[in-house]
């Protein structure tokens, strides 16, 4: 018995993270940017996935795939965000009951 | 590799700290994940994800990763929740009234079977007969060169490709969120470059006119046509 954190320790506090991401979605559905954020959090319990198994499998390629997760994840919240703004004007409202005619 | 009776000695004394920061900022990011999705004011949940991002950067630090754990704080505590405040501050949006009570069964319902997923596949047998997992006693290095060193020369293109990504976002966001303000009075510097005489002056030849008279005697006699139908 190690007193070390070993794998399973990040592997259930990235499952926690992601569950809670989840729930996020369901609970705040009708505020959209609460919903970014979740999916935030959701993004970041997986790269939290990759970066434990990148520290235990000793391979930094799991780090390198964080890399580019943290970048597309910028460029997406960037552009939803830019996203939001436009589709704000429109409406006054980021309520997703008043963006249903979005459907296609 | 280390020795095995290094290995022990390290486990001895460090790690048992390791285990209580790891504690530490594990509460502090569930809470703050929790706060996120249960807060009612927005500019609460989008700070509480602020936090959530630094007690996962000291997470990211305890596993050694010390370069993506300074790119998270700065890149998503600097940047995208600084943009995501900013546009939450400019939106004057009505963001009360936008919780839903009925979202709470389904929320929960879906919640546990998410996790009832992951721990199911956390238990498989071909799970636990891998091997076991024990890290490496010590980081194999700096981690910023050890990063650098694949990025720059395995994952060149790919990097190359990502920063590519980055210019489209950029021109896309600027592009999507652009209004022309028509109330401004603005000029366009191309416009006034390529103005010409030819082009703002137009010289008309006109023949002098007489003065009109017949004009002022019609608008008398149409005063005094009024007057008569008023009586």
């Amino acid at each position: 018995m190690s007193a070390a954190p070993g794998l399973s320790h990040f592997l259930i506090l990235a499952a926690a993270l992601f569950v809670i991401g989840v729930a996020g979605i369901f609970v705040n559905r009708r505020n959209i940017l609460v919903i970014l954020m979740s999916v935030e959090l959701m993004l970041l319990a997986v790269n939290m996935n990759f970066v434990a198994f990148s520290r235990f499998l000793n391979d930094i390629h799991g780090q390198v795939f964080v890399f580019f997760i943290l970048t597309v994840a910028a460029a997406e919240s960037a552009i939803g965000l830019a996203i939001l703004v436009v589709a704000f004007r429109g409406r006054r409202s980021i309520n997703i009951e008043d963006w249903k005619n979005l459907r296609g | 590799m280390v020795e095995y009776g290094e290995e022990k000695k390290l486990r001895g004394t460090v790690p048992s700290f390791a285990l209580i920061v790891f504690y530490a900022f594990s509460a502090v990011l569930l809470c703050a994940a929790l706060g996120v999705i249960l807060v009612r004011n927005t500019v609460h949940a989008a700070l509480l994800l602020v936090l959530a991002f630094v007690a996962s950067a000291g997470v990211w630090m305890l596993l050694f990763a010390e370069f993506l754990a300074i790119v998270l704080v700065l890149v998503y505590v600097g940047a995208v929740m600084v943009l995501f405040l900013f546009v939450l501050m400019m939106l004057d949006a009505n963001l009360e009234s936008l919780r839903s009570g009925r979202g709470r069964f389904l929320s929960a319902a879906v919640a546990l079977l998410v996790a009832a997923q992951i721990a199911a596949a956390l238990n498989r047998d071909s799970f636990l007969q891998l091997p076991r997992f024990e890290a490496p006693a010590e980081a194999a290095g700096d981690n910023t060169r050890l990063l650098g060193s694949v990025v720059y020369t395995e994952y060149a293109y790919p990097f190359e490709l990502a920063a590519v990504l980055l210019l489209v976002a950029m021109v896309a966001a600027v592009a999507l969120s652009l209004r022309r303000r028509k109330d401004v009075k603005y000029t366009d510097p191309a416009v006034q470059m390529r103005a010409s005489p030819a082009g703002r002056v137009r010289l008309v030849d006109m023949p002098s006119e007489k003065p009109p008279q017949t004009a002022t005697v019609e608008t008398n006699k149409t005063t005094e046509k009024r007057k008569g139908e008023k009586q």
